[in-house]
């Protein structure tokens, strides 16, 4: 049975230059805070970020020592497989193409993996070529917890489940290993463009 | 009681706008009429979507407001401003509109007299709808078990139901508010956030083995329900719903 | 304490129209610390799903997916799922 269309009911929906937003989604100004569970709040003395798997030796930084690095700011549209978009969002990241220099790896997958057990699955080569970046700031501010501080993953030309909150490394693989919502449902690679969203999209 | 009815295939199904009344500056109560609606338990919630003309949906959780009365619920809406939903329930929906709804649903989350008391409802602003469905049932059946609303409001003017309860204040209930932002002149009540001690004045003693209800949003929830159980209430008396940092 | 989080009585409404008898009051029991209570008792978290996790040790006991017309869900963070019929 279609549903029944309510009189009038727009939602709250901002208009968008044609052909800035992949279909199905709805432009916000808002930036809505998705969760699958608590936030977490481990304390920088202990945050470590870590490159680890098909790798010859596993590479770690402290939180000092990747502030230390390299980092760029970045202007981009997200697009969060709930149906919502928020263009010309600002973050301060380092690339990953940064932190995987001078590892060599057979590795084509990845596996993020963040404090409180979520994971995402994403090739390797849609995380280099200045495609991805561990962002830990937003809107000229630090990171904050409820959108994934003090680091999370940024890779915007997939859904935005894909860009990990509170990442604390990346394992190289050898074979893909879908994640937290890649098992569950979510697609495993999750283009917005060809609105890959599900299983069988 | 505890809900071991077999529901069947519960879904989407339309309601009609029959009424609105302004209960504050920002809530709103809406009365609906539901073709075969099967009734519902003090408490329980339903959830309601909204389909736009080009497919665009929205669902929001509400809570009963209203006792069990054949086809016609009510729901009690707080306008929140940049809300998708509520201000199209609050400012929009005109009576003969249609939205679609589901449920009833919840059996954890209910009250009805045989379950006796004594009764400590906790509510923080919109919270207080499902524990008004308590309140309005219990006077519906002639109960006069000992029942203790302990209502947590920004200001005077923002205490939802504020003159039914005083009417109904008495019996067996007692009404005591805490006014968190504002107060107005004279105040001799509560201007704070619900707290332990103020549970410990309002509420039954844990030897008196309350049913308690807490509702309204996550903060406040979690705040009221660690205070009580460490004033000694066992856990499994106490039950909560959660509405989340907006209360709505 | 997140002030996003949810608990049970959210998800109740598609959760009983999947196993067509009351959920809230269903017993759940987690795999990973062995406490058992009611799904309305349950922590919940919208993320691009739905995760519900056990109050005691956060551990997702259940994540739901729903497009239009499907809807995955996993329950493997739970020991057992009890219901009344």
């Amino acid at each position: 049975m279609p549903p029944i269309i309510s009189r009038g009911f727009r939602g709250r929906r901002e208009d968008a230059p044609p052909g800035r937003v992949p279909p199905g989604q709805y432009v916000t100004r808002d930036f809505p805070v998705l969760s699958a569970g608590p936030t977490p709040h481990t304390p920088l003395q202990r945050w470590d970020f870590t490159i680890s798997g098909e790798v010859d030796e596993p590479r770690r930084w402290t939180w000092d020592e990747f502030r230390a690095l390299a980092s760029e700011q970045i202007t981009v549209d997200i697009h969060c497989v709930t149906k919502w978009s928020k263009l010309d969002t600002m973050w301060q990241g380092v690339r990953i193409d940064t932190l995987l220099e001078g590892i060599e790896t057979s590795a084509e997958y990845t596996v993020a993996f963040s404090d409180g057990g979520y994971t995402t699955n994403v090739p390797l080569e849609d995380l280099t070529g200045g495609k991805a970046w561990v962002a830990f700031s937003y809107d000229d501010e630090p990171l904050q917890p409820v959108h994934g501080g003090p680091a999370r993953m940024l890779v915007p030309h997939l859904y935005f489940w894909k860009s990990a909150k509170w990442v604390r490394g990346l394992r190289l693989t050898a074979a893909d290993e879908p994640g937290f919502w890649e098992t569950n449902g979510y697609h495993n690679y999750g283009d917005p463009w060809r609105e890959q969203r599900y299983w069988g999209d | 009681m505890e809900g071991t009815t077999v529901l069947g295939r519960l879904t989407w199904q339309p309601a009609d706008a029959t009424g609105v009344v302004a209960e504050t500056p920002r809530a709103k109560t809406i009365a609906f009429d539901v073709p075969g609606w099967a009734g519902h338990r003090a408490g329980q919630h339903l959830d309601v979507r909204l389909t736009a003309e080009d497919g665009y949906q929205a669902e929001r959780s509400y809570s009963i407001a209203s006792a069990p009365d054949g086809t016609r619920i009510e729901l009690t809406v707080v306008r929140i401003a940049d809300g998708e939903v509520s201000p199209y329930l609050t400012d929009d929906l005109h009576p003969g509109d249609q939205i679609e709804l589901r449920g009833p649903v919840g059996g954890y989350f209910v009250w009805e007299p045989p379950l006796g008391g004594p009764l400590l409802l906790v509510a923080g602003g919109s919270g207080v709808a499902p524990l008004m469905a308590m309140i309005r049932l219990r006077a519906a059946a002639g109960s006069d078990v000992d029942t203790r609303l302990l209502l947590s409001s920004r200001g005077w003017n923002d205490i939802i139901y504020r003159e039914e309860l005083e009417r109904l204040n008495g019996n067996g209930l007692t009404v005591v508010h805490t006014l968190t932002m504002s107060q107005p002149p004279g105040w001799a009540g509560y201007a704070r956030r619900v707290d332990a001690e103020m549970l410990a004045e309002v509420g039954p003693s844990p030897a008196e083995r309350p049913l308690v209800y807490i509702c309204g949003p996550t903060p406040f929830v979690e705040a009221a329900a660690q205070a009580l159980v460490h004033l000694g209430h066992q856990p499994e008396a106490i039950k909560t719903e959660r509405f989340g940092p907006t209360g709505s | 304490m997140d002030e996003l989080m949810l608990d049970g009585n959210a998800v109740a409404g598609m959760l009983t129209e999947v196993f067509a008898v009351e959920m809230t009051t269903a017993i759940v029991t987690c795999g990973n610390c062995g406490t058992s209570g009611a799904v309305g008792a349950m922590h919940v978290f919208r993320g691009a799903g739905i995760v519900m996790r056990c109050p005691n040790c956060d551990n997702a006991v259940a994540k739901i997916v729903i497009d239009g017309t499907r809807m995955w869900m996993n329950f493997t963070g739970m020991q057992t799922l009890e219901i009344t019929r």
